[in-house]
């Protein structure tokens, strides 16, 4: 047993970081920002599919790199940590399946939970397979994103509806729409879950490395803030919950197990929304302008946690667990 | 990333099961908690036992009597012992785990000719006289005193919280040796034979009931300035050897236990209805992501320390911040399984819970592992 990075999942994701450092810094995140999730990068998307970020789990005789899960996660947990936007999940998951998804020509989208990501933009609809109208997008209806870098498309009847501000244009047809099919939910892809788990995690490093860059350098009352413990131990908490869920979802992706996957999503889940609500507190004012970042990395990780079923199945199927005994 | 264990890692825990399951069913009964004489040996009892069968001092190395096993060996044996029932080390705690390792370390050839093999072969017994009643989380703050006098140290002063102290054969004691330097500059350490002349142990009760520490009075004890382990006035030095230690590898087996109580939890809990509540059960849900995140986090530990040469580094104060707050939680799911029998002190549960509220002051508060983590990992600077 040696559960470290080798030397080329450690340059993997290098080379994952510095690709995206590149091709979408602060400034493209700022610009995507303005366009108001309208207008995916389609430059960007090919860029990403020719460095072989959806091909990467095909097989070499089919133009992948014939990586497994693990690499996947990091290239995935390096997309989280920049808030790159587009439906990467769903692309990923329909390389080799969708005609040119692995190349980046075809953007790919799916409806989990009754959600669909970036509807107006994407080629194709894949199943999520979560919910019983899960697989087709006919009906859904655009709702006015929280997140300003994922545009969303609600599914009609697969939710329960809660108050709402504004009507929405009803009855919209998706791209490649097919009737919503009814019948009991299934369970949600693992992969969505393992995958979407790793962004979080990328969003809750990223998260804690910027609140602890703010604390050492704001200063109040003649001192850095971070000096101060109150700040400092909300920065400790962020790291232990990051470095938790940096085993969790790691050894998900190792072993590929259903249970491992359904633990390490919560703890993903809770490291990047709690991290991101923490290094907000620890911007101040700063922290609450649309102009710092901070609440982009809260809305998405808030749109993340929508992915691959709730929050109290992953429990349940963890609670289930215990009394099969498996693991002990 | 590699989950899997190699053949001979396969072949050393199927060797150690094996064992196992013959040595177990021929101990002694468990003695009462109170009964110290009685746990003192029992723990040595057992000790014996592993050395016999060459499983003592598993990770101590091989040129201190132990078997230079691999950080990943050493997992595994405290895996399965755990999952085996074996006792757990108790009485050899500080011993085996910490002071132990440290004369591995830092002390002299004569130094661990003399104290390490009878702590491997279950004959000696060790307690660390670290705390005082006004320097805990503020170690570097203590006042027992040591003069020099001819070849032996002069120690006068007082120590609280030592656990074991009343069954002890040995103390790894810090003094204080220069009163004008720094307070970190002027300690020693020093290894105390717990039955010199003006050592008196008075046993405290814990919260629990039992004694399972004591404050331990030290009036004009003699101590060989032979037994000093390191250099004068470097014993601060020499106390981080043995805190990184004892916040090592030591809730490794502990982590295995918890996964194994929230099991019988889960099939209490079905057994006297509550299982019904979705409440409970997704609560019993996320305990089980959060013990199963841990032992990652542990092998995850673990293959770092393979890598860097075996010294448990800071992030044991990840693991112990995240631990020692998931078991509190652990036994308060119990307590909501048991109902109204959670308020027996007869009940197992009940007892661990009340036990497992030391897990975040014992070894370095929470509050003091959230300054290290701080401090040391993201660099925030130091403050008031
Ligand atoms: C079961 C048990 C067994 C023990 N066994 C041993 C043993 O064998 N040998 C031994 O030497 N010691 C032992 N200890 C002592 C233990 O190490 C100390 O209790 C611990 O370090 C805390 O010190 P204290 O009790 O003096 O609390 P204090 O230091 O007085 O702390 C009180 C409170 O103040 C907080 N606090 C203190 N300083 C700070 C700070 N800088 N920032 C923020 N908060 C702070 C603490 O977190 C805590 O909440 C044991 C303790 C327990 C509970």
């Amino acid at each position: 047993m040696d559960f470290q990075l080798t030397e080329d999942q450690r340059a993997l994701r290098d080379g994952v970081r510095a690709l995206l450092a590149g091709r979408f810094g602060p400034e493209p995140l700022r610009a995507a920002v303005a366009r108001g999730g309208r207008g995916l990068d389609r430059a960007l998307w090919r860029e990403l599919g020719e460095a072989g970020f959806f091909s990467l789990r095909l097989p070499e005789a089919d133009g992948g790199a014939g990586l497994g899960l693990p690499e996947a996660v990091l290239a995935f947990e390096e997309a989280g940590r920049v808030l790159l936007p587009g439906p990467l999940v769903a692309t990923h998951l329909a390389a080799g399946e969708v005609p040119g998804a692995a190349t980046g020509e075809t953007v790919v989208t799916a409806v989990y939970g009754g959600l669909v990501e970036w509807l107006d933009e994407s080629d194709a609809v894949r199943d999520g397979a979560w919910g019983p109208a899960a697989g087709g997008a006919a009906d859904a209806v655009p709702l006015t994103s929280v997140d300003p870098l994922t545009p969303l498309h609600r599914v009609p009847g697969n939710l329960p509806t809660g108050p709402t501000g504004r009507a929405g244009p009803a009855g919209r047809a998706g791209p490649v729409g097919s009737p919503a099919p009814t019948g009991p939910p299934r369970p949600p892809d693992p992969l969505v879950t393992l995958l979407t788990a790793a962004e979080q995690l990328g969003n809750a490093a990223r998260t804690c490395e910027t609140a602890v860059q703010h604390a050492r350098t704001r200063e109040q009352f003649g001192q850095p803030i971070g000096a101060f413990q109150a700040v400092k131990h909300l920065c400790a908490q962020m790291l232990v919950r990051v470095e938790l869920a940096r085993a969790a979802v790691y050894a998900a992706a190792v072993t590929a197990d259903p249970m491992d996957i359904a633990a390490a999503r919560l703890l993903a889940d809770d490291a990047a929304v709690r991290g991101a609500r923490d290094c907000l507190q620890v911007h101040g004012g700063m922290g609450f302008t649309w102009e710092s970042d901070v609440h982009l990395y809260l809305k998405r990780a808030w749109v993340r946690t929508r992915r691959g079923g709730t929050v109290t199945e992953s429990e349940e199927l963890l609670a289930a667990d215990l009394l099969a005994g498996a693991g002990r | 990333m590699d989950l899997t264990y190699t053949a001979e890692e396969e072949e050393f825990r199927a060797g150690l099961r094996e064992w196992l399951a013959k040595a177990l069913p021929a101990l002694p009964p468990k003695p009462s908690p109170d009964d110290w004489p009685g746990r003192r040996a029992y723990d040595l009892g057992w000790q014996r036992t592993l050395y016999d069968a060459g499983y003592a001092g598993l990770h101590w190395p091989l040129d201190a009597g132990g078997r230079g096993a691999t950080p990943v060996q050493h997992l595994i044996y405290l895996e399965e012992t755990e999952k085996a029932g074996a006792p757990y080390v108790g009485a050899n705690f500080v011993g085996l785990l910490h002071a132990g390792p440290t004369i591995a370390a830092e002390g002299t050839a004569g130094q661990r000719a003399r104290w390490l093999p009878p702590v491997l072969r279950g004959e000696e017994v060790w307690c660390q006289g670290f705390s005082e009643p006004d320097a805990g989380s503020d170690l570097a703050a203590l006042r027992t005193r040591a003069w020099r006098d001819g070849d032996d140290y002069v120690v006068s002063g007082s120590k609280i919280w030592t656990s074991h102290a009343e069954v002890a054969d040995w103390c790894e004691l810090l003094v204080r040796t220069d009163p004008a330097a720094p307070k970190h500059r002027g300690i020693s350490w020093l290894a105390m034979p717990m039955d010199a002349p003006g050592i008196t142990v008075r046993p405290l009760r814990t919260l629990a009931g039992p004694a399972e520490f004591a404050e331990v009075f030290l009036d004009e004890v003699r101590i060989p300035v032979a037994h000093r382990v390191g250099a004068e006035n470097d014993g601060w030095r020499v106390t981080m050897v043995t805190l990184s230690y004892e916040r090592g590898t030591a809730f490794v087996g502990e982590v295995v236990a918890c996964r194994r109580v929230l099991g019988e939890l889960a099939h209490a809990a079905r057994g006297n209805g509550r299982w019904d509540d979705p409440v409970l059960r997704r609560w019993l849900g996320r305990l089980n992501a959060e013990f199963r995140a841990l032992w990652r986090l542990t092998q995850w530990n673990v293959s770092e320390a393979g890598r860097t040469g075996g010294v448990p580094g800071v992030g044991g104060s990840v693991f112990k911040l995240r631990y020692s707050h998931a078991r509190q939680e652990l036994y308060d799911a119990a307590a909501e399984v048991l109902g109204p029998e959670a308020l027996d002190l007869d009940r197992e549960w009940t007892r661990d819970r009340l036990m497992s509220l030391s897990y975040t002051i014992a070894a370095g508060t929470s509050q003091i592992q959230r300054n290290i983590v701080a401090e040391r990992i993201l660099g925030l600077p130091k403050g008031r």
